[in-house]
């Protein structure tokens, strides 16, 4: 009997680390950003060329850079999370148009629909290489002082946003 | 007849000068590519995460590798671009995992399971010597030679 106990255990040790590892989502790579200021930045608006944006101008408000653009199939997911977001104004969202045209992202959001403050033109994705973004959509939540504090990679979903993202920004708001 | 064949294998000609001509590397400093190809083989494409940034031909990667072009023709060091990457994506972006404290199992894990192999072999290969060592008593020795000879009495 006993000379099946080690086998056994070592057995169910492996089934552990498979059972965790095939749950983890390779695509959710921690980012480095968090606690560390959002990287500068200064591009048009998507809908004034003559404007500009830049992450300084929403210091001392607590606020989301979203990343979409119009080519993005995700995007089109989280969209409807991202209305709902802006009907309720809980919290300002600033787009980040990643490597698109202008014509076709201003297309889109008369479609869809445009719950953003305002959207940053990032045509060359260099903003966005400077970001750390690799899929979009991404989500950052950034505080008063600029400090980025979560990193969200993919579509928002209605939990995460209830259950991570409001919560944070309340918190984040009250301090 | 012939005309017409010859128009074809012009024309077929002429579409494989159109893409070579495409296809041509428009490398103006070998140099510089050398240097950029040997960091895109260290970095991973994020994207298609088990490729590296020189297999890979994903936007991002594409993106990625001109960056490290800019950067390097900038007069930027090797280092300066992998900490650049590595403070925006993470040490995930390198090939190869550094070695720190959340890594040290990555890296001793394999000669961890060697040496505990090696133990268990050590401790199995001294037990069966000392079985094998141990001597017979008289009376055992005895009922072994009874058992040899064919002797059924050790059986009774």
């Amino acid at each position: 009997m006993r000379r099946f106990l080690l086998p056994l255990v070592l057995f169910l040790v492996l089934v552990g680390f498979l059972a965790v590892g095939l749950r983890l989502n390779p695509r959710q790579v921690p980012s480095p950003f968090i606690g560390q200021p959002a990287p500068a930045f200064q591009l048009q608006q998507l809908a004034a060329a003559e404007q500009t944006f830049s992450p300084e101008n929403m210091r001392g408000r607590v606020w989301l850079l979203n990343v979409w653009a119009s080519w993005c199939v995700s995007c089109r997911q989280e969209h409807p999370v991202l209305m709902d977001l802006a009907r309720h104004a809980v919290v300002p969202v600033v787009g980040l148009d990643y490597k698109d045209g202008r014509e076709p992202a201003k297309a889109w959001l008369s479609e869809h629909g445009d719950p953003y403050a305002l959207s940053a033109w990032d045509s060359d994705g260099k903003v966005g290489i400077d970001y750390g973004v690799y899929g979009v959509p991404e989500t950052f939540v950034i505080d008063k002082s600029g400090i980025v504090r979560m990193k969200h990679i993919g579509p928002l979903t209605p939990a995460v946003l209830s259950e991570k993202i409001i919560p944070l920004v309340k918190e984040l708001n009250g301090a | 007849m012939v005309r017409k064949f010859l128009a074809v294998i012009l024309l077929a000609a002429g579409v494989g000068l159109a893409g070579a001509g495409e296809a041509l590397p428009s490398v103006a400093d070998p140099g510089l590519e050398a240097r950029v190809q040997a960091l895109a083989e260290v970095l991973r494409c994020l994207v298609c995460q088990n490729q590296n940034l020189a297999d890979s031909h994903a936007d991002l990667a594409i993106d990625l590798k001109n960056q490290v072009r800019d950067m390097l023709r900038q007069g930027q060091s090797e280092k300066e671009v992998i900490d650049y990457l590595v403070q925006r994506y993470g040490d995930f972006v390198l090939y190869r995992p550094p070695v720190k404290s959340s890594t040290w199992l990555l890296w001793g894990g394999p000669f961890l399971l060697l040496g505990s192999g090696l133990a268990v072999l050590l401790v199995n290969l001294r037990r069966r010597r000392q079985q094998a060592g141990a001597a017979l008593s008289e009376t055992e020795r005895l009922a072994v030679e009874r058992l040899l000879n064919g002797d059924d009495e050790g059986k009774k």
